[in-house]
């Protein structure tokens, strides 16, 4: 049995007030709070280790290294990748899909060939597709929404082809929490011989991962929603494909030699890993990735589930309030709801009034919002640090804003 | 509660006035903030350079709607050259209240469609 309360002295970002109230952090989608063991860790690398990677034989150089790569072998380990050699450091998700896009896409997609997404991704999984789609002539497509929030997988026969040569898609939606069949929708991008990228970034913070049993080509997620620093990101590939794909960015660490006449690049993983990279942020990853493993993933991964039970059935209490998305038993940590007419960003600065921090807006989900006609939703979403009591003070806030405004 | 929701502002929010359209409106213009997707049109009635009617539509949060109500209200019988000299500080006076950079471009909304009604710049 993990006490709560315990767990949540922490991370001293829950300890604050606001506005005279204890914080109650609702906003775990956008972002995580942090544990101590993750600022120490970077602070002790800055304090004891500080020193450039790679490059040094001198000693502090020597423990950067070991730190930094020690990182690399942990978030391998997370994520069940058979090699460390896999796991690429980039920013967050959004550079590791750029990566992807840029790299193999700009130097696989011809005319004629397809990119399959769907409606229900964040701006981070369309966009990098839509700019590479154009520039290579290639068809960019959509599977579309069902009205409770999940994906048209009847429509997948007539939209994965042979002319689809990826299909991406995320793992679990950051405002429905429709969490998707990742491993099967693999396995149908496989069967027409299209690669699958799935999108981690909500997924890999609340649920166990394993990429040999997804069998994905590609996953991305962000360390700064999963108790790590922000500027720490993952591109997990598979080997073979890694290996054939050129560079992202040039520049230092990233070559074997440079001469005037060219260069010859560095092996995996450091071949895309350009430049001197955010090596705090790293460890920091490294150590939310340890601090999580001790939690265990299947708990965390039930604590939430609780939490959203918990919070789905006080919040539909609650006069002229809509849920977007499935059940409980589909979804992961996140809950958007409208308010009647309301408009979100009212009911945020109400509640952040009562020290409660929601999101209010499309919450670079633009489409999703489109689909069901409204310019905005208001979201809560979980962490196993929040409590039943945080949820009881948001319904109750809820009430408080449909009597003032609704 | 938060003072931004002060019952002045909550009151204008409930019961807008002038909202809606005027018969023939000499100006009307449309503006809208993407980040929030409030949405505002204005439509002055003027003559002899003096607004003589003033309505507004749209949607969006309560500072937003609010603040066209407040507006509208204020700006009839001014002058277009007074108009032309109104800035923010007066349009924040109306509103009373203290406010953070991010709502203030949805306070700001129905001001940024008068100025541009009022010097005649083109709708995007
Ligand atoms: C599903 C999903 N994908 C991608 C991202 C992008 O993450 P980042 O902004 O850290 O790159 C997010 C973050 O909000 C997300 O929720």
């Amino acid at each position: 049995m993990i006490a709560i309360e315990t767990l949540r002295t922490e991370f001293p970002a829950l300890q604050r007030q606001v506005n005279s109230r204890p914080l109650a952090y609702l906003d775990n989608a956008a972002t995580s709070q942090k544990p101590l063991a993750v600022l120490q860790a970077m602070d002790d690398y800055y304090r004891l280790h500080n020193a450039n990677v790679h490059r040094g034989v001198h000693t502090l150089s020597e423990e950067a290294t070991a730190l930094y790569e020690g990182a690399r072998g942990r978030i391998a380990r997370f994520i069940h990748a058979p090699s460390s050699k896999q796991v690429i450091f980039t920013r967050n998700a959004t550079e590791a899909v750029n990566l992807v896009a840029y790299s193999w896409g700009l130097s696989t997609l011809r005319a004629g060939d397809e990119v399959l997404i769907t409606e229900m991704e964040h701006h981070a999984d369309i966009v990098p597709w839509q700019i590479i789609t154009e520039r290579t002539g290639a068809t960019l497509r959509y599977v579309p929404l069902a009205p409770e929030g999940t994906l048209r997988l009847d429509l997948l026969d007539t939209l994965l082809t042979e002319r689809t040569r990826l299909f991406a898609f995320t793992a679990m939606s950051n405002v429905l929490g429709t969490i998707n069949p990742v491993a099967e929708l693999v396995q149908r991008a496989h069967a027409v011989g299209a690669l699958a990228l799935v999108d981690g970034a909500q997924s890999v913070p609340h649920l166990p991962v394993d990429v040999q049993a997804l069998d994905c080509d590609f996953l991305v997620f962000s360390g700064h929603k999963m108790c790590g620093p922000t500027g720490s990101g993952v591109l997990y590939g598979r080997r073979e494909l890694l290996e054939t794909m050129p560079p992202f960015m040039g520049g230092g660490d990233m070559i074997r030699e440079v001469r005037l006449s060219g260069s010859r690049w560095n092996s995996l993983p450091w071949k895309f890993e350009a430049g001197t990279p955010a090596i705090a942020e790293v460890i920091g990853l490294g150590a939310a990735v340890d601090y999580l493993s001790a939690l265990g993933m299947e708990w965390v991964r039930q604590r939430e589930h609780e939490l959203v039970r918990y919070a789905m059935q006080q919040l539909s209490q609650v006069e002229g309030l809509h849920i977007l998305g499935p059940g409980p038993e589909q979804r992961g940590g996140a809950v958007a709801f409208t308010l009647g007419d309301v408009h979100p960003h009212d009911i945020a600065a109400i509640l952040d009034a009562e020290g409660i921090a929601i999101r209010a807006g499309h919450h670079c989900a633009q489409p999703i919002h489109d689909f069901y006609g409204i310019p905005a939703s208001a979201r809560a979403s979980f962490y196993f640090y929040n409590t039943l009591e945080e949820i009881d003070r948001l319904a109750v806030a809820l009430t408080k804003v449909q009597t003032l405004l609704g | 509660m938060d003072s931004l929701y002060r019952e002045e502002i909550l009151d204008h929010y409930r019961h807008p006035r002038h909202r809606g359209h005027l018969a023939a409106p000499d100006i009307s213009h449309s503006d809208h903030n993407p980040f929030c997707g409030d949405e505002i049109t204005l439509e002055l009635k003027v003559e002899d350079g003096v607004v003589t009617d003033a309505a507004f539509d749209g949607r969006g949060c309560a500072i937003s709607q609010a603040s066209a109500s407040m507006m509208t209200d204020e700006i009839i019988g001014k002058s277009l050259d007074e108009l032309k000299q109104w800035g923010k500080d007066d349009l924040l006076a109306l509103l009373g209240i203290e406010i953070g950079p991010v709502r203030l471009k949805c306070a700001l909304l129905p001001l940024k469609a008068l100025k541009a009604g009022v010097w005649g710049v083109d709708e995007e």
